[in-house]
């Protein structure tokens, strides 16, 4: 029996997370009531270690753990995003849980431990890895979710994920057991070797493809499995909702991208139609609904539905300049994203009051500051040059011409300009309405700014000096498809 | 042959049991339904030699969950689960939808057929049987899969926090 060797360096990240996750709740007992938010601050420094130590963990390149944990310049990327995410995401929270009264440090470890799923996640070289970490970031955001226990709403967003995920998850584990069955492997390189081989149960592999393929469709909440996004996204505590939108949607794709790339690339022209439609369809249905949304929440998740079919455009092109474009556009869209929902977050009050997109009129004589930077994460979710999203539509819109997707992307380029009215109609509400609602009374905390901070200055950076990060974007790229 | 015939049993009763659960209006019904799937579940890892998975499986569900399941029946008020709709009434449009897809199915597996062979049934050979499996359950968690079976740890806790947390009773400080 031949032990393999355990390298800790290489799951640095996540060990970290873990830890910092348990001793936040071990630490709950002996802080002071009034001073919980302390415990988020702990969180913080948790997610900026784990930061850290991806330093000595690109140090291991290479597959650990019996092959199933693989360091790549990919699984780097991806980490980044994550703890970015997480990062930002406590800083939303730290004032909101205080003002909404459910300020239990739960909250923050199950965040870093949904974190540490999604870590595993783009990392996994493996199905079963893929699975667990699956798990872990599903559990902890269906509890996230429902975190605001007396709250009806909160309740219905918690049940609803939670029924329908775990239904999902049920047809991932199905598409593992038949994969395992014909090729007799949940590795994935050994799944690719396997289809080479001729002498082979296809049948299965079609099926377990397309079973994965729902359930990962799910998870990233593309039509036609996007139907659970605005009700879940409504009712969730605002930053959570950030959360949802970007931290799951990015670890799915992740996941997708490694998954299908790396596995079947054998049946690739089989899939690749159906991620085609899933991607046209996903466009259509997120933007032109989007539209008639009055509720900035609800419009935000039919935006995020929007944004996930043009993430799948970029990776139906199949070639290395679609994945490098999707992990871009990955980063742009989470940092923009955020940043908009950090500002509803400020702006909204308890029991979710204040999120009408009709609250918003006249924002910009009262809060020039609030509503300039609302007016910067709104243009780069359209993708107006200059910002983050403009960059990241343009890679995609590129490399889907480069593959031949002519009609593909004139859907996509379609559908964003109809993203345009909705995105604009908010602005032209916060500018040029008379104001409605009172907002002098709002605080702006050190945390949300700080938070602000890093949105805002991630999508201008992203969108004027672009190239650096789209390079490292297109190493990755190379080192998820071999 | 035997073993073929075992396997079509179980997978039968395991099917229709699971049918069975979610029918059932009355709960104690379907907890029962419950343990005849794990059961049968549990003879199909006997028919495929793996002893050990059976034993936990009647050990941890049927032993352990599965009678958690049955006192939390008896702890909560019964009556109206019993007089309240199950389902909606969407059966016919439920059982076209179905029959539509099988349809679908049926013809693509049935055009297909020469194109792609249908998986002959040589089930592969257990070569395991001679270590016993107990021992190979153990050693591939522990070193294969010593990284899935760490996070898995994760995922209790998870569980765990989460159930603490949605269900612990309002205090003051709420």
């Amino acid at each position: 029996m031949n032990i393999p060797p355990v390298n800790i360096s290489s799951i640095l990240p996540a060990a970290v997370l873990s830890i910092v996750g348990i001793a936040v709740m071990v630490a709950e007992p002996f802080v002071d009531r009034s001073k919980k938010t302390l415990l988020g601050w702990l969180a913080l420094a948790g997610v900026m270690a784990a930061m850290l130590a991806i330093y000595p963990m690109s140090e291991n390149r290479g597959q650990w753990y019996s092959n199933l944990w693989i360091v790549d310049d990919y699984n780097i990327f991806f980490h980044v995003i994550f703890l970015l995410i997480a990062g930002i995401t406590i800083l939303t929270s730290l004032d909101f849980l205080e003002r909404e009264e459910i300020n239990h440090p739960e909250f923050y470890s199950l965040l870093l431990f949904a974190t540490a799923g999604m870590l595993m996640m783009s990392g996994a070289n493996e199905l079963i890895m893929v699975f667990i970490g699956l798990e872990v970031l599903s559990i902890a955001t269906y509890v996230l979710a429902g975190f605001r226990r007396t709250d009806l709403k909160s309740n219905e967003s918690a049940l609803k994920y939670f029924l329908l995920g775990s239904f999902s998850s049920a047809f991932f584990l199905y598409g593992v057991a038949l994969v395992f069955g014909a090729t007799g492997s949940t590795n994935l390189i050994e799944i690719a070797e396997a289809l080479r081989s001729s002498s082979l149960q296809i049948t299965l592999v079609y099926l377990a493809a397309a079973l994965m393929l729902i359930a990962l469709c799910f998870k990233v909440a593309v039509a036609p499995f996007h139907i659970w996004t605005p009700d879940v996204y409504e009712g969730a505590p605002t930053p959570v909702t950030g959360f949802m939108s970007v931290g799951p949607k990015a670890a799915g794709f992740a996941v997708f991208i490694r998954v299908f790339m790396t596995a079947f690339p054998q049946i690739q022209d089989r899939w690749i139609s159906i991620i085609w439609m899933v991607a046209a369809l996903t466009m259509i249905l997120g933007n032109v609904i989007a539209v008639s949304q009055t509720n900035i929440k609800r419009m935000l998740a039919y935006s995020s539905i929007a944004h996930a079919g043009y993430i799948a455009v970029a990776f139906a092109s199949g070639s290395r300049r679609g994945v490098s474009a999707a992990l871009f556009y990955m980063l742009a869209y989470a940092l923009t994203n955020l940043g908009a929902f950090a500002v509803v977050t400020i702006l909204s009050r308890s029991e979710d009051k204040l999120t009408n997109i009709s609250d918003y009129a006249g924002l910009a004589a009262k809060r020039p500051g609030l509503a300039a930077l609302l007016t910067i994460f709104l243009l780069s979710l359209a993708g107006i040059p200059g910002t983050a999203g403009f960059s990241g539509k343009f890679f995609i819109f590129r490399s889907s011409v480069e593959s031949g997707l002519l009609s593909l992307t004139v859907i996509g380029v379609i559908t964003t300009v109809v993203s345009f009215y909705y995105y604009l109609y908010i602005v032209v509400q916060m500018y040029m309405r008379e104001p409605g609602e009172e907002f002098s009374d709002l605080r702006v905390p050190a945390s949300l700014k700080i938070a602000l901070l890093i949105a805002a200055i991630g999508t201008l950076y992203l969108g004027l000096l672009p190239t650096r990060v789209l390079d490292w974007s297109t190493t990755a790229a190379l080192t998820a498809l071999r | 042959m035997l073993e073929t015939t075992l396997f079509y049993i179980f997978s039968f009763v395991a099917i229709v049991s699971a049918i069975l659960v979610i029918t059932q209006r009355n709960v104690v019904h379907s907890a029962i339904f419950l343990a005849a799937t794990l059961l049968a579940v549990a003879g199909i890892f006997l028919t495929l030699h793996a002893e050990f998975l059976a034993g936990v499986q009647v050990i941890v569900y049927v032993g352990g969950i599965l009678v958690l399941f049955v006192f939390v029946i008896m702890l909560i008020a019964l009556n109206r689960t019993e007089v309240e709709r199950q389902f909606n009434r969407q059966w016919t449009l439920a059982a076209i939808t179905a029959a539509v897809l099988v349809a679908e199915f049926a013809y693509v597996i049935f055009r297909g057929k020469e194109t792609f062979p249908l998986p002959s049934a040589t089930a592969a050979a257990p070569a395991i049987a001679v270590t016993g499996n107990s021992q190979l359950v153990g050693v591939s968690l522990y070193t294969n899969y010593l990284l899935p079976f760490e996070i898995a740890s994760i995922l209790l806790l998870v569980a765990i926090v989460g159930a603490v947390v949605l269900s612990k009773k309002k205090t003051a400080e709420d």
